[in-house]
């Protein structure tokens, strides 16, 4: 008995360090989406065409891993000297050059010109091995980029030679025990020209550009990683003067605190309609409306009353300069010159067909990330729809509610109803994304249009159902108390007609009782 | 018996009556079969065509691994003519007399 017992134990033993080690490449939702990294000790195709970022990719993973986890790093690459790679890090804000001068990188640049060579016999690419070694060895690295390989094919004759080659290059590899990152370009119909998936087998990652309406948008998507779950889906990334930024929509889960906070919307009878407070901090909140219903001017007394109670806010624009918006929201008694000098307001316009979705994401997050924000608005939403459609627009908002509410960040969306569109509209579609829902309406009669709002949803809370008329004045918004006539709710002229007749029949009744 | 291949410097015999001098350099990777081949068969191939007016370095990688930058090694052996120009470079063991010839400009195409 006793000398069996030892048996499960070496066996749960050998299979834990069979368990597969991975290697983080420091950039996050590739992080994420990899469920920890690269795999630790073997090597990675990155395939894509030209200009998809294979290159930005796998520099960023060498860079990072010197950076970040103080792993030394090999450069081989066979398309560009190593001036332009240090040239092309350097936009990216990747010092490469100090690396290599304390000898945490080395960069090896192959540079072959085909019309000098030719095959006098037999040959292997020992060479090769040896230059790799050599680097490998003298700065004990322990990652290593090779970018992008399949040049070696357009550079040397024999390719079924090459191909063996090859192969036997990622054994060597893997016996170096380096993590490695290999490029290269994709072919017609496989993943790439000289079908090196067949070799680098653990795993393979495809880069991909796709133009719809003439945006180009990113993806990466891991077609395989053995031994590994991982995410499937084509995620969307974008490269910019930091790198590659890539937000997986599963990143942020639905795990997050509900906060009991409540925070004004800013308009005081606003407030009342939501059960006395306001809304839950960390919410999300759509104001939507046909177009002059005031969409603005909500957001603008939801940021003015952060900033009076001295908490940080973003305002993000589509539509106006952030001129445009102080001087407009002045005429309203917001004095947003005020909030902006002493640091506590932010004001971000973009004009949304300057990039594509992904990139206004990332825009979003990185001044958030800056400020520090407790409530943040954007205005309008569905100036997103220019480039984008609803499905891409409500996953983009499903990652930036998400990021948001981790951090009980509230946020308020502005949302263009189109004229002649059901009052739903195209805000329906978001609406499983949002806590609370305020719904903005021109009321015609009488002959004249009035504003009138009513609280479509708000999560747990117990809100008015009714509809009532707003006015904007040189104070803000002015919520007006709920007269009914004969029609129901009146508005405007007849809502002041009914509210003095009754006031004349209480001062009579006074009289009559006197 | 064979010369040790690395450092080996051979000149041929006589006196520089031709007009173009040869410089050649040679790597090959330890003493494996093919490097052996590569290094018989550049010497023949230089004895017969070249007689007195060439300069032949051997050099191994495995023991001078940091040369193999400069010269931009990958395959190997590799025969690199640095003179006359143009510089060329013939990859493999050196059997096929045919392709070095034309390599080394002694036969045209």
């Amino acid at each position: 008995m006793a000398s069996q017992h030892p048996k499960p134990a070496s066996a749960a033993a050998s299979r834990s360090s069979e368990a597969l080690c991975k290697s983080l490449t420091g950039i996050k939702g590739l992080d994420t989406i990899t469920g920890g990294g690269l795999p630790t000790g073997r090597a990675t195709l990155v395939c894509g065409g030209a200009g998809t970022g294979k290159s930005i990719l796998a520099m960023e993973f060498l860079y990072r891993g010197i950076a970040e986890f103080d792993e030394p790093g090999v450069l081989m690459t066979f398309e560009e000297s190593p001036l332009d790679v240090a040239q092309n890090m350097h936009s990216l804000g990747f010092d490469v050059q100090s690396m290599v001068s304390s000898r945490k990188m080395v960069m090896d640049c192959v540079v072959l010109d085909p019309e000098e060579v030719l095959e006098g016999g037999s040959f292997n690419l020992e060479g090769l091995f040896i230059r790799l070694g050599q680097a490998i060895d003298s700065i004990g690295a322990k990652r290593v980029v090779l970018d992008t390989i399949d040049s070696l094919f357009s550079c040397l004759p024999n390719p079924a030679r090459i191909r063996s080659e090859l192969h036997r290059l990622f054994r060597w590899l893997k016996d170096k025990g380096v993590t490695a990152i290999v490029t290269g370009e994709s072919g017609m119909d496989t993943y790439t020209r000289d079908g090196l998936e067949e070799y680098v087998s653990d795993c393979v990652i495809l880069l991909t550009v796709s133009v719809s309406d003439r945006m180009a948008s990113r993806f990466l998507r891991i077609i395989k990683y053995r031994g590994s779950d991982h995410g499937k889906n084509e995620y969307p990334f974008v490269i910019d003067g930091r790198g590659i930024a890539l937000f997986p929509i599963t990143a942020e889960g639905l795990d997050w605190q509900a906060s009991q906070d409540h925070i004004s919307s800013g308009v005081k009878k606003l407030d009342q309609m939501l059960g006395g407070a306001g809304f839950y901090q960390g919410s999300t909140v759509l104001v939507s409306g046909s177009a002059g219903t005031g969409k603005s001017t909500f957001l603008a007394s939801f940021i003015n009353a952060a900033c009076l109670r001295k908490e940080r806010a973003i305002y993000i624009s589509f539509e106006e300069s952030p001129s445009q918006i102080v001087r407009n929201m002045n005429s309203i008694g917001i004095r947003f010159e005020q909030h902006l000098e002493q640091g506590l307001l932010r004001i971000e316009s973009y004009r949304c067909t300057q990039c594509d979705l992904e990139q206004h994401l990332l825009n979003i997050h990185r001044v958030i990330e800056e400020f520090l924000p407790r409530a943040v608005v954007i205005d309008p939403i569905t100036s997103l729809s220019d480039i984008s459609s609803h499905l891409f627009i409500k996953r983009m908002l499903a990652k930036l509610t998400g990021l948001l509410r981790t951090r009980g960040v509230s946020l308020m969306l502005g949302s263009l109803t189109p004229s002649g569109a059901t009052p739903e509209g195209t805000s329906a579609s978001i609406s499983s994304l949002i806590d609370s829902w305020i719904f903005l309406r021109e009321i015609e009669g009488d002959g004249e249009f009035n504003r009138a709002l009513v609280i479509r949803k708000s999560r747990g809370m117990n809100h008015s159902n009714k509809v009532r008329e707003f006015k904007i004045t040189d104070d803000g918004i002015d919520i007006c108390e709920v007269i009914y006539g004969a029609t129901g709710v009146l508005t405007g002229r007849a809502r002041q007609l009914q509210s003095a007749e009754r006031v004349a029949e209480i001062k009579q009744s006074e009289i009559d009782a006197g | 018996m064979l010369d040790p291949p690395s450092g080996v410097i051979s000149t041929g015999g006589g006196a520089s009556s031709a007009p173009e001098q040869y410089l050649l350099r040679l790597y090959v990777a330890g003493t494996t079969q093919r490097s052996m081949t590569a290094i018989i068969n550049i010497r023949k191939i230089c004895e017969e065509h070249l007689g007195g007016r060439y300069v032949l370095e051997v050099i191994d990688l495995y023991q001078q691994p940091q040369l193999a930058n400069g010269d931009q090694i990958i395959a190997l052996p590799t025969l690199i003519k640095k003179l006359p120009p143009p510089l060329r470079r013939i990859i493999g063991d050196l059997s096929n007399t045919e392709k070095v010839l034309v390599g080394l400009d002694l036969r045209a195409l």
